[in-house]
């Protein structure tokens, strides 16, 4: 398991490397940021000089080496728009990704469970028709257009809940609603299907056979085993939340991660881009070893074969 | 024929049945909608700014779907944004499953460190949101319907290259491509006529699943004004931009996501429906 487990914490640092040069790269792509931060009408020396003082003159390497170099501390310079140091720009947005994150997985785990079990249970009736159908749905519904959905329904019509902004709980409902929908669906539908599939399993009908309580054999022979690849897609979702969901985060003008990347995108403020992207790169690859945790406590093969 | 027939409406075939009838009207929508005599969608009319629908039992009236902040037609714009979504989606799967799937051929066959480099790269990318990715690659090369394709592409070759990749490894040990190595075909004879054909199946599956992703990805690319730019009228456009009006206009933003919804239902039933019954070893991602 140790070794397992220090060969996949080695893969996500190789990951996070790979990211630090992409960002890198791309962020020299977008345009001197020297010029655009001048006013216009400024002169060349003025140029040159701010762009020695932001260390852009230096060869390209050496722009490079100095940025794993700061990466590693946690510096990743001053941001252009804020003049002040992007990670913190980065870290103070980070609560509104991760409320709305948790709130859309909490909203998809519970509902999701629930439906996909239900549908599990009672195959081949209403419930599974419905549960299925609205699975289908709520996986092909984009979810910018749902959050607008939303917001015509219960915030221009209703008057019930704010259109977006930040303040109070009663803002995060729409958004979460939004994300969650999405994530119930897939993973109600992963839950029904692998469920469906145990269900057919020897064990489970030796678990009757034994005259154990349905309950005691739905629990503990039937759930637990359907769970591996609901953990995975748990996370793969749980990834893609965290990595801010940008479109959702836009609509509601939720001031997460996301949107800050996008809106720093714009101002050519690399700094905080990159800042940004590492975060959530780092949080992605946490996640997933953890998911890799969770399946050694699932399934103890796993943790074996490591 | 009738093989075919029976599968889909076997079981829950009947929903592979009906994404394919929602694709076969939608691109006959795309084909012929320009015949229906539909205005301009471009063409905007200060005095018909945002007018309601006017479909109703007795008539489809000038503007069904309503009319736009800039009083374009709603409907026409649907129409002709169709277009551009399916050529734009359609050209990147294409692009990205001939990229990705020969990149998995040449991992799979060659292993190594070529294959370790490559399922390295994949993993990187992997590490990165797929929007973030996108928005980086679009805000480098700039906005356009080219480069647009070839972000959607570069964010989707990788499940080509690993699916495939894992075939490749279970089809290079066989009988037939010994065979064929002992008689001294060269290795590219060997990958595209021996092994190529064996892999070919899953890499439909993962193309007609990965379409539906891509339209989405497109719609909340232009959504945020960096997809498709005017005056190619989108979807995830016409969202954006109606977005200001919800509260005067409701139809603006409602019709082109109803399109949206019915184009990836549609996708997803028929991807669905493809894997279960060519390769439902694909089944758990």
């Amino acid at each position: 398991m140790a070794r397992y487990l220090l060969g996949r914490v080695f893969d996500g640092l190789v990951a996070i490397l790979g990211v630090v040069t992409i960002v890198f790269v791309v962020s020299r792509l977008l345009g001197d940021p020297a010029v655009l931060l001048l006013p216009i009408g400024a002169t060349q020396d003025q140029i040159a000089e701010l762009r020695a003082g932001l260390g852009l003159d230096l060869p390209l390497w050496r722009q490079y080496l100095d940025f794993l170099g700061g990466a590693v501390q946690g510096d990743f310079g001053e941001s252009f728009q804020f003049m002040r140091p992007a990670l913190d720009v980065v870290l103070e947005r980070m609560p509104a990704t991760m409320a709305l994150a948790f709130s859309a997985l909490g909203i998809g785990i519970v509902l999701g469970a629930l439906a996909g079990s239900l549908a599990a249970l009672y195959r081949g009736t209403v419930v599974e028709g419905v549960v299925m159908v609205l699975a289908l749905l709520g996986q092909a519904t984009p979810v910018f257009w749902l959050g607008l959905l939303l917001i015509l329904l219960f915030a221009v019509e209703l008057g019930l809940l704010p259109t977006g902004g930040y303040d109070g709980p009663a803002s995060l409902i729409l958004p979460a609603l939004t994300l969650g929908t999405f994530t119930t669906a897939s993973i109600a539908r992963l839950l029904r299907s692998g469920m469906l599939d145990v269900l057919r399993d020897d064990h489970v009908r030796t678990a009757r056979a034994k005259g154990l309580m349905p309950r005691t054999v739905f629990l503990w022979h039937v759930a637990r085993n359907s769970l591996i690849p609901v953990v995975t897609m748990t996370g793969i979702l749980a990834g893609e939340l965290l990595g801010g969901s940008v479109v959702t985060e836009t609509v509601f003008s939720w001031p997460g991660v996301g949107r800050l990347i996008v809106q720093a995108m714009e101002a050519k403020d690399f700094p905080v881009v990159q800042a940004g992207v590492m975060v959530i790169a780092t949080t992605f690859v946490i996640i997933n070893l953890l998911v890799d945790l969770l399946y050694g406590i699932l399934d103890p093969r796993i943790r074996r074969r490591g | 024929m009738r093989t075919f027939l029976g599968a889909l409406t076997r079981g829950s075939g009947w929903l592979g049945l009906i994404g394919i009838l929602l694709i076969t009207l939608l691109l006959l929508f795309a084909a012929f909608g320009p015949l229906l005599d539909l205005p301009d969608p471009t063409r905007t009319n200060l005095r018909a700014r945002m007018a309601a629908p006017t479909i109703s039992l007795f008539g489809v009236g000038p503007h069904p779907l309503g009319t736009d902040q800039l009083g374009r037609d709603i409907l026409s714009r649907i129409v002709f944004g169709s277009r551009v979504t399916l050529a734009v989606a359609g050209a990147a799967v294409i692009l990205g499953g001939i990229v990705g799937t020969l990149l998995g051929l040449v991992a799979g066959y060659f292993g190594g460190f070529l294959d370790r480099l490559l399922m390295r790269l994949a993993d990187i990318q992997l590490a990165v949101p797929l929007m973030l990715l996108a928005l980086m690659v679009i805000a480098a090369l700039g906005p356009s319907l080219q480069n647009l394709v070839i972000v959607l592409a570069l964010v989707s070759w990788v499940r080509y290259a690993r699916i495939v990749r894992g075939q490749v490894l279970a089809v290079r040990e066989r009988e037939f491509v010994q065979s064929a190595r002992a008689i001294g075909a060269s290795a590219p004879r060997i990958i595209l006529r021996h092994i190529l054909p064996n892999v070919l199946t899953p890499a439909v599956v993962v193309a007609t699943l990965e379409l539906a992703r891509v339209i989405v990805l497109e719609a909340g690319l232009s959504f945020l004004g960096l997809g498709v730019q005017p005056p190619f009228p989108s979807w995830g456009r016409m969202l954006a931009e109606g977005r200001t009006y919800i509260a005067s206009a409701w139809w603006i933003i409602t019709f082109p996501g109803i399109a949206l919804m019915l184009t990836v239902l549609a996708v997803n039933l028929l991807g669905d429906w493809l894997r279960d019954h060519l390769d439902p070893r694909l089944k758990v991602r």
